[in-house]
């Protein structure tokens, strides 16, 4: 195989708030096809960078390519149009409170494409179906689904236009440990089945040993970047700390 | 790059042949045009389906969904379907399809115009009358927990009324006093203008004296203060239920109502008729000044007039009301705050709904006590 693609490429990638700076000089590479999660500690800016990679922040020097285009570069149009390649799942699902969940689906399908009602309809049932939604679930509003379903749900609907890259929030923060290994469980499949490129911002240990290639450790404002195995032999004190602390091991302890 | 579906319909085998790039991008012509090719194979159903995909360059679920979907219909005319030459890429997602459950989401179901008219009127009718009792026990919970405070006058929670006075009475003079001061301007001009026709200009004194003192003051005042204070209450309590705070006191074991309900009450009751005593004042300054200057009369004349004008009852019978519209606002702002459920548009709602229902009570309220005068010939 020829050398990995990289979808994703973040050089020197620079934020900040006000007196603070958040990312310093950082660096980033998503291969295509990979699962690749980012961990870090709260305030570390691992939410930042999804939304500077996203495009919803702009990054104060830097440069962000996205399937090997400068996000910085592009005109409106142009990056518009990478959104349709690229899907986010938000921690809480950020389904649109006044439409259905069918609704939610078709809103990104209705914004690209034209489609008969009935064909919108199909679709959006697929998709539920695919994230392990029930038919029904479709005339339901965000409110009146539970937790777990609503992120079902955001995912559905982020993978409406069968994105090449699918940024998750936390997928699994706040859900039971076994919806969460069903979700976990979830993205591998579709990864797998779709080919897709998964960016994934976690807290979960388990969720980190199940489905992720590579795991991303924000620290000292920048990334050391590595498969699970290599990141225990960092002798990073605060990586140390993560992957060799009581929960870290208890985590690794479940497949050895 | 396009997509494209060709069909060979034999008696024995039909074949579908399927190339191009099945994505999102061409669904709706392949949807078209698959929907023709089985309405031409229904006309003389085959034995055996085979679809071939060797030409197939990229699938997406989407278009993986329209080859399940066809396979799945020629299945249910009982014709034997055969997928020949797919990548295993596409083979493997084509499995998955298959093997997922996916039915087409309901479409919103749609009442006939006439019907929903009728839903919505039987549904609002029963909302409208629940809420009515719901807003009665309210007020009645809301009456026992004041006089429960009042009995015991430690329980009462002072700095917050001092606070809400601020907010609500403080706060709101300069607003009110710009308002009845333009108020008493407008009127005096207008009734000027018409009672020069009779050479009575010096009736303007009573016609501003008498509209103010006895309704404007206290009604614009009150509209003012539902607009302002009564939305505020909505917006606070409602964004500390949406917060959970309010299940948060419950828990500690703090009463919502002592909390925050009375106290905003109180403070209102407070606040309101200084409030309009201010806007009374203002407009007879704001008509005042017209009528020396635009008509010319001199000020003691004016005072003399005012005199003849204004009795004690009738500046009673404008301030009576006051603390009644206090009551009824700060009841209804802190009730339709109580009542927003566990999202940020409900808010928005609610407080909106509050300053319309508030602001409705008040002249609701007002024309019962004109009323109630006429009839004690007050």
């Amino acid at each position: 195989m020829a050398a990995p693609e990289h979808v994703i490429e973040v050089e020197d990638l620079v934020t900040t708030f006000g007196a603070t700076t958040v990312h310093d000089g950082l660096s980033l590479r998503v291969r295509r096809g990979e699962i690749l999660a980012v961990v870090g500690g709260s305030g570390t800016g691992k939410s930042v960078l999804i939304r500077a990679i996203t495009g919803l922040l702009r990054p104060k020097s830097g440069s962000i390519r996205l399937f090997g285009e400068d996000l910085g570069a592009l005109d409106d149009a142009a990056r518009q149009s990478l959104r349709a390649r690229t899907g986010m799942l938000f921690q809480d699902g950020a389904l649109f409170g006044s439409l259905t969940v069918a609704q939610n689906i078709e809103v990104p399908l209705k914004t690209w494409h034209r489609l008969r009602p009935g064909l919108l309809d199909e679709l959006a049932g697929l998709k539920l179906a695919l994230v392990g939604l029930p038919p029904a679930a479709g005339s339901k509003y965000p409110a009146e689904l539970s937790g777990g379903m609503r992120k079902r749900a955001g995912l559905a609907r982020a993978l409406a236009l069968d994105p090449e890259i699918l940024f998750l929030d936390e997928p699994t923060a706040g859900l039971d440990p076994i919806a969460a290994a069903a979700f976990d469980e979830l993205i591998r499949s579709l990864q797998a089945a779709l080919g897709l490129t998964v960016v994934m911002i976690t807290h979960d240990l388990d969720t980190l040993q199940r489905t992720a290639d590579r795991i991303a450790v924000l620290v000292d404002k920048d990334t050391t970047i590595g498969t699970l195995g290599e990141l225990r032999a960092n002798p990073h004190p605060w990586i140390q700390a993560y992957f060799a602390g009581p929960r870290g091991r208890a985590a690794a302890g479940g497949e050895s | 790059m396009t997509a494209w579906v060709e069909t060979v319909a034999d008696p024995d085998i039909a074949t579908l042949r399927l190339g191009g790039s099945w994505r999102l991008a061409h669904l709706a012509s392949l949807d078209q045009d698959l929907v023709a090719a089985l309405a031409r194979l229904g006309a003389t159903p085959p034995r055996r389906a085979r679809i071939v995909a060797d030409e197939l360059d990229q699938l997406d679920t989407a278009g993986g969904w329209l080859i399940v979907r066809t396979i799945r219909a020629l299945e249910a005319a009982t014709v034997a379907v055969e997928l020949q030459g797919a990548r295993p890429a596409h083979a493997a997602l084509l499995d998955l399809l298959r093997g997922s459950e996916a039915a087409p989401c309901d479409p919103l179901p749609r009442d006939h115009p006439w019907l929903r008219l009728v839903l919505r009127t039987g549904a609002g009718t029963v909302h409208a009358a629940g809420e009515g009792a719901r807003f009665l026990s309210f007020a009645g919970a809301v009456t026992l927990s004041l006089l429960r405070q009042l009995l015991r006058p430690r329980t009462l929670r002072l700095t917050s009324i001092v606070h809400h006075i601020e907010q609500t009475g403080v706060n709101a003079i300069p607003i009110i006093a710009i308002m009845a001061f333009f108020i008493g301007i407008v009127l005096a001009y207008q009734g000027a203008d018409q009672l020069r026709q009779f050479g009575a200009e010096i009736f303007t004194v009573n016609l501003v004296a008498v509209s103010t003192l006895r309704e404007l003051g206290v009604l614009l005042t009150a509209i003012m203060v539902a607009g302002r204070s009564g939305s505020a209450f909505t917006a606070q309590i409602g964004t500390m239920k949406v917060n959970e705070e309010l299940d948060a006191m419950e828990v500690i074991g703090l009463d919502r109502l002592a909390v925050l309900v009375t106290p905003r009450l109180v403070a209102l009751a407070v606040s309101l008729p200084l409030l309009t005593f201010l806007a009374n004042l203002m407009a007879l300054v704001g008509g005042g000044l017209v009528v020396i200057f635009l008509l010319d009369i001199p000020t003691v004349l004016l005072l003399r007039q005012l005199q003849a004008a204004v009795g004690i009852d009738l500046f009673v019978a404008g301030m009576i009301k006051a603390p009644v519209f206090a009551v009824l606002i700060a009841t209804i702002g802190c009730y339709m705050g109580l009542q927003v459920e566990g999202n940020a548009e409900s808010v928005g709602r609610l407080t909106t709904q509050s300053v319309v229902v508030s602001i409705f009570a008040v002249i609701v309220v007002d024309a019962l006590f004109s009323m109630l005068f006429a009839t004690f010939g007050i």
